[in-house]
């Protein structure tokens, strides 16, 4: 049986380059890609804690996360498709019309 | 009790509010089908709202708090206070929109729908009494709120607010979602009362996997309130997305944030309170000096608008900071006048808008006050009461969150507080000293109707009224929140 830290480092690792990713790739497809690794590095730390646990609650929540994160999908591919039909560039060094 | 769920017909009943406005948001997208006029979905949307409003006002009167679907949903006069924050939002914003999208050329039935759902995520947030339920609120006000800022299709700058909005709050929703997980494992439960139970029994207050999940959470909702150093989404997004919306979510999402914010960290980690506090503090400070420092160097007052509700954020989170019930009165109290200048001011800029004159730049409110003396005076007003000058309802806000900074003993956070405050008079004030002692460059003419012009009525005469008699909503915040 693998102990439950593993599952934990393992999600913890997974975040962690979902982080990396976010903050440092330049294509938004990429980043939307690191966001979803996220979403999924938590879906299984959540997996690991409710079957440590005993208690159904955060495989419920999984359910949750994996239904929001397609309609989450859905919207930011679109928003990006609404985006590129006026501007055809998917490198964020290149979306600048509104300065920080 | 994770098995034993059991869902009864009196578990419908507070959640009313919510099914009416879910019901009013599917049937503005079915009237969008057949009506050509988009002000006839529009009003409908408002009829939605104060039905809801109307079901909301009747729970207000069960003085016990209600509890539904096995305490995942509390309804309690906090919650109840909340929504009503949430209903002046939606309708006051439907009521400014509905000429601005027709000059836009974006007159979309389903603008307004989404309006509606975007406001049943925030009245679900502020009911939650658990974190699922919190999460799939957050997201469905999250998702429609992407949506609304990126309605003007045409437009490359909307698009590109959709853009950088929709990156930065689903990877908040990630850091929340993490969060969420690790309170989940050190506590067994994702229940906020019975967190704050397991908290003490199982003796983990000062455990580091505790703190890791406060801290994700924070992050998460410092995101959704855009506290600095988590607010650089919020200039480009206030900026780029129609000018309705802005002032819309401006409002709105922040409150919502709020009401979680002082839901969780109040009722199921207030054994921590001295950790997050230490959290809290610095984020208060730096969000206060660094919204009200850059905002003066900004030449667009959407942009400007942005930086200050960043500061008024800070403000706000005083109250958090302090502690008590009272503290947390007062922060209520204050994102409830928040709402009506925030509006009015931005009813003003709205007016300001026409075909082929954006009437973004604060150099266009030069002179204002030769053509148009009454939206000048209007626009004075809530300038003043953004700024915080006494007979405005702003400055009974900044009191009473300072009050209770103070009175728990974090008198230099106020000190620190007021002078940023005095800073941030300096760019309101410009924009009066604008429209009044500068020579119009050109005529400006602006875009009224009547549904604008009720909202700045009703918005001034709160703002006003709410500065020379305090008590009115003082008693009815400290009635919903103290019982």
């Amino acid at each position: 049986m693998v102990p439950l830290s593993w599952y934990i480092m393992l999600s913890a690792v997974m975040f962690s380059i979902g982080v990396f990713g976010f903050l440092a790739r330049r294509n938004l497809i990429i980043i939307f890609m690191s966001i979803e690794l996220m979403l999924n590095s938590v879906n299984i730390s959540l997996v690991a804690f409710s079957h440590y646990l005993q208690s159904m609650r955060g495989q419920i929540l999984v359910f949750f996360v994996i239904a929001v994160a397609a309609a989450e999908a859905a919207i930011g591919l679109a928003i990006l498709i609404a985006y590129y039909k006026n501007n055809p560039t998917i490198k964020v060094d290149e979306i600048t019309g509104l300065k920080g | 009790m994770d098995t034993g769920f059991s869902i009864s017909l009196l578990d419908i009943r507070p959640i009313v509010p919510e099914i009416t406005m879910v019901c009013a948001g599917l049937i503005l997208l079915l009237l969008d089908l057949v009506v050509r006029k988009k002000e006839v979905v529009a009003f409908v949307g408002i009829v939605g709202a104060i039905v809801a409003l109307y079901g909301t006002f009747k729970l207000y009167g069960l003085s016990e708090p209600q509890i539904a679907f096995s305490n995942m949903f509390i309804l309690d006069g906090y919650a109840n206070f909340f929504k009503l924050i949430f209903y002046l939002n939606v309708i006051m914003t439907i009521g400014i929109s509905v000429k601005y999208m027709k000059v836009e050329k974006a007159s979309y039935g389903e603008y307004y729908a989404l309006l509606l759902f975007s406001t049943t995520g925030m009245m679900i947030m502020a009911s939650a009494g658990d974190l699922i339920v919190l999460y799939l609120g957050l997201e469905l006000m999250a998702l429609s709120t992407y949506i609304l800022a990126g309605l003007l299709r045409g437009q490359t700058r909307s698009n590109e607010a959709a853009l950088k909005y929709f990156f930065l709050g689903a990877f908040s929703s990630a850091f929340l979602l993490y969060g969420i997980a690790l309170t989940y494992g050190i506590t067994g439960t994702t229940n906020i009362s019975d967190i704050a139970v397991s908290l003490l029994t199982l003796d983990i207050v000062g455990n580091p996997v505790t703190m890791l999940g406060i801290i994700f959470i924070i992050v998460a909702f410092g995101f959704k309130i855009a506290l600095i150093p988590f607010h650089m989404w919020a200039p480009d997004v206030y900026e780029g997305a129609p000018t309705s919306v802005t002032a819309f979510m401006s409002v709105g999402p922040k409150a919502a944030g709020f009401a979680v914010l002082g839901r969780v960290l109040f009722d199921a980690f207030g054994v921590m309170q001295v950790q997050w506090v230490s959290i809290l503090i610095p984020l208060a400070v730096l969000t206060m000096a660094g919204g009200s420092i850059i905002a003066l160097a900004q030449t667009n007052i959407k942009r400007m608008l942005a930086y200050s509700s960043i500061a008024h954020a800070g403000y706000m989170l005083l109250g958090i900071i302090a502690g008590t019930s009272i503290g947390l009165t007062s922060t209520v109290n204050y994102l409830m006048i928040y709402l009506f200048m925030n509006m009015g001011a931005f009813a003003i800029v709205i007016m300001m808008r026409r075909e082929g004159f954006q009437g973004e730049n604060i150099e266009d409110y030069m002179g204002l006050a030769k053509d148009h003396p009454l939206a000048s005076a209007l626009m004075l007003v809530f300038m003043f009461s953004l700024a915080g000058i006494p007979p405005t309802a702003g400055f009974i806000g900044k009191f009473y969150v300072f009050m209770a900074a103070i009175h728990e003993g974090y008198t230099y956070l106020a000190i620190i507080a007021v002078v940023f405050s005095a800073v941030s008079a300096f760019f309101y004030l410009r924009i009066v000293v604008y429209m009044y002692m500068k020579d119009p460059k050109e005529s400006v003419t602006l875009t009224t109707s009547p549904s604008l012009s009720i909202v700045l009525a009703v918005t001034a005469m709160m703002v006003l009224i709410l500065g020379i008699f305090p008590s009115i909503l003082l008693n009815l915040v400290r009635y919903s929140i103290l019982g």
